[in-house]
């Protein structure tokens, strides 16, 4: 394993192009590349990388990248790509296709606003879109985290169990344009660490028409079993991050992350780089003595309700940094939290609309909602940080 | 005929790209075409990707399926970056099945042009065919960019003022190594170009005008001697574009008046129908045809 330093963009290529390698012994690689300002660099590295059985299609458009990869994962090779914003909203039709055909492709969604007002900044709000499109959603909050959790997606979409595919958020610049270093795994690693991608439904010659028309009751089936697929992957994800530190030596996080939660009487809770942000906040109040506490959002779909009860343990007071807004309710993790707490009203739950359009999430700005937080007797609506007067 | 022989012909049947058994339509063009490419194609089990179209309502509901060889039933937009997708592997892995779209006019002249012209751009080793019965037929009869002037649809109840899209022209444009039309009139000729269409290697696009009963208010009976008429009276040319600039016109109109097509559709029967008009638009594209051919021929052996 090598320390490279790179960028986000640079690293996810990478290992895009690692996993789509390490299937060369079975079905190859299929990606449809588009660009996208601020995914640019991950097609640019995997139209430069010499696969042994792959191929990246330059295509015109997004719509058209997905269509590739589905094509490509139906004649059953390892299929990836990447993608933004507007290029994500251009995508949607065939994002639910790809789920709904059971597809485990893996697309990386480097967040940025969705225009207009054209802005190229960070926030959550273009793959939370995606939240009804029967994919899995991992949220990471650093240049190693992403490189990790690339190769995890991989192995939960890909398992029999759950045969879905699979997005992996990083923030927009903020991860995708700046560099840290980085464990890069080797190709030999990645070899080991992901099975020969077996796509059990793919076209073999049959006179089978996959995707055709089914009435009520069989779709309802078919919604269903999605459904029982999004609640194994907690399970397979556990044994993919088990495979995972015996290959590599280190464990990434799992469905979230709970960090002084045992004894916390106020929580905030965070995705993506606001995460390492508040983070750092927790931690110089804990030296002051403040019992805060912080759980990291990674695993959004499915949401894992359960994780999330028994992070909050006993805090009666949780606040949520939502960079994304739906509009006429508020916060979209709000709004999963809200409903992962039914049934707690000893909790009071409140919601922060912070960064966005990608305005910075500063320490100062975390502190602020901190003591805001402890102030409050009871929750009120979503409330607007920073909005100028 | 023995049983034995009989029981043979009958798994031959359902081994086919169209099973016996479909709901598709009396007189339905796409129905004389899929048998038509099976019968081309031999004994090979080509790939089909299908948009939204009648085509792929032609499958019937899950778990069965009209069609015996793999199918995908792709997105409306979707089926050349699909079938992209499916052939690219197929290659990689060392695999020689034929990827086919199988497509109506609105996945081919509207909402899949750009995918379609993507694919051609790069040239991808795919057969595009396009079954064109000049209107959204599974949603009722709306108007496509593929409707002819003064055809009468529910989007157009007076009549479609703009004239059709070339989309031969088109398709040409791009330099494909293989295009031509095809009509279910003509058996031996349709059954050629598959299989040029066949040999060629790279993006090959056949287009083909395909009579719709239901949408164009005629009778199912009629539905081949139209598209004979339409050849006939010069309406629908028969041709050949090699490498998108050396022409082969394949049958010339024989004076048969355009009226013989025109007044077996009740479509035509709008406000806005120009009969002066249409001519001039066939005449035009004669002149156009007979000048590409005389000036760019193909050679002896395409």
């Amino acid at each position: 394993m090598a320390r490279v330093l790179d960028t986000g963009n640079h690293f996810a290529g990478d290992v895009l192009a690692l996993a789509g390698e390490a299937n060369r012994g079975a079905r190859g690689a299929i990606c449809g590349a588009y660009p996208i300002t601020p995914q640019t660099e991950i097609v640019e590295i995997l139209r430069d990388f010499q696969f042994t059985k792959g191929r990246v299609v330059p295509v015109e458009s997004e719509h058209s990248a997905m269509a590739v990869c589905i094509g490509g994962s139906l004649a059953g090779a390892r299929s990836f790509t990447a993608s933004s914003s507007n290029g994500l909203a251009y995508m949607v039709e065939n994002i639910f296709a790809a789920a709904y055909y059971r597809l485990p492709i893996v697309l990386i969604g480097v967040n940025r606003t969705l225009g207009p007002p054209w802005n190229i900044w960070t926030d959550q709000g273009d793959t939370l879109m995606l939240r009804d499109a029967a994919w899995l959603q991992f949220y990471t909050e650093s240049h190693q985290e992403l490189v990790d959790t690339i190769l995890v997606a991989f192995r939960v979409a890909e398992d029999r169990r759950v045969l879905l595919p699979a997005l992996v958020a990083e923030d927009g610049f903020v991860v995708s344009h700046t560099q840290m270093v980085v464990d890069l795994p080797e190709q030999e690693q990645v070899d080991r660490y992901l099975p020969p991608c077996n796509v059990p439904h793919r076209l073999r010659g049959k006179g089978v028409t996959v995707g055709g028309m089914t009435f009520p009751h069989e779709t309802e089936k078919h919604r269903w079993e999605i459904q029982q697929a999004m609640e194994r992957v907690p399970e397979v994800l556990a044994e993919a991050l088990d495979e995972f530190e015996k290959v590599f030596g280190r464990r990434p996080h799992g469905a979230l992350s709970a960090e002084h939660t045992e004894d916390a009487e106020v929580i905030l809770v965070a995705c993506n780089t606001m995460a390492r942000t508040l983070r750092r906040a927790v931690q110089r109040r804990r030296a002051e003595g403040q019992k805060v506490g912080m759980i990291k959002a990674k695993l959004f779909r499915p949401f894992p309700r359960k994780e999330f009860l028994r992070a909050i343990g006993p805090a009666k007071r949780v606040g949520v940094l939502d960079r994304n807004h739906s509009p006429g309710s508020g916060g979209i993790f709000w709004n999963e939290i809200a409903a992962t707490l039914q049934g707690r009203s000893d909790v009071l739950l409140q919601d922060y609309l912070v960064g966005l359009g990608g305005g910075d999430v500063t320490p100062e700005l975390i502190d602020e909602i901190f003591d805001d937080l402890a102030a409050r007797n009871q929750a009120a609506d979503p409330v607007w940080k920073e909005v100028p007067a | 005929m023995t049983t034995s022989a009989y029981l043979r012909e009958q798994r031959d049947l359902a081994d086919g790209i169209l099973r016996p058994g479909n709901t598709n339509c009396a007189g339905c063009g796409m129905s004389i075409g899929l048998q038509w490419l099976e019968q081309a194609l031999e004994n090979e089990r080509p790939t089909l990707c299908i948009p939204a179209c009648c085509g792929i309502v032609t499958a019937g509901s899950f778990p069965t399926s009209a069609y015996g060889v793999p199918t995908v039933a792709t997105t409306f937009a979707s089926s050349a970056a699909v079938a992209t997708g499916v052939a690219s592997v197929y290659a990689m892995n060392g695999e020689k099945d034929l990827t086919i779209c199988w497509t109506g006019d609105g996945g081919t002249y509207d909402i899949g042009v750009a995918t379609l012209s993507a694919a051609a751009e790069r040239n991808e080793d795919l057969l595009y065919v396009c079954y064109d019965n000049e209107i959204y037929g599974n949603t009722g009869g709306q108007r496509s960019s593929a409707t002819p002037r003064g055809v009468k649809t529910s989007t157009t109840p007076k009549g479609k003022a703009e004239p059709k899209k070339d989309m031969m022209a088109i398709m040409a444009a791009h330099r494909i190594p293989y295009a031509a039309t095809l009509s279910v009139a003509h058996r031996e000729d349709f059954l050629r170009k598959v299989r040029t269409a066949r040999r060629t290697k790279g993006f090959r696009f056949l287009l083909m005008l395909s009579p719709c009963p239901t949408g164009w208010k005629s009778e199912p009976e009629d539905s081949v001697d139209l598209i004979l008429t339409a050849v006939r009276c010069g309406l629908f040319p028969l041709y050949e574009v090699f490498e998108g600039r050396r022409y082969r016109i394949n049958a010339r109109p024989d004076g048969e008046p355009l009226e013989s097509y025109i007044s077996r559709q009740r479509r035509y029967r709008s406000e806005l129908l120009d009969l002066d008009a249409l001519r001039a638009g066939i005449e035009a594209q004669w002149a156009y045809l007979e000048a590409m051919e005389r000036t760019f021929p193909a050679g002896e052996h395409e």
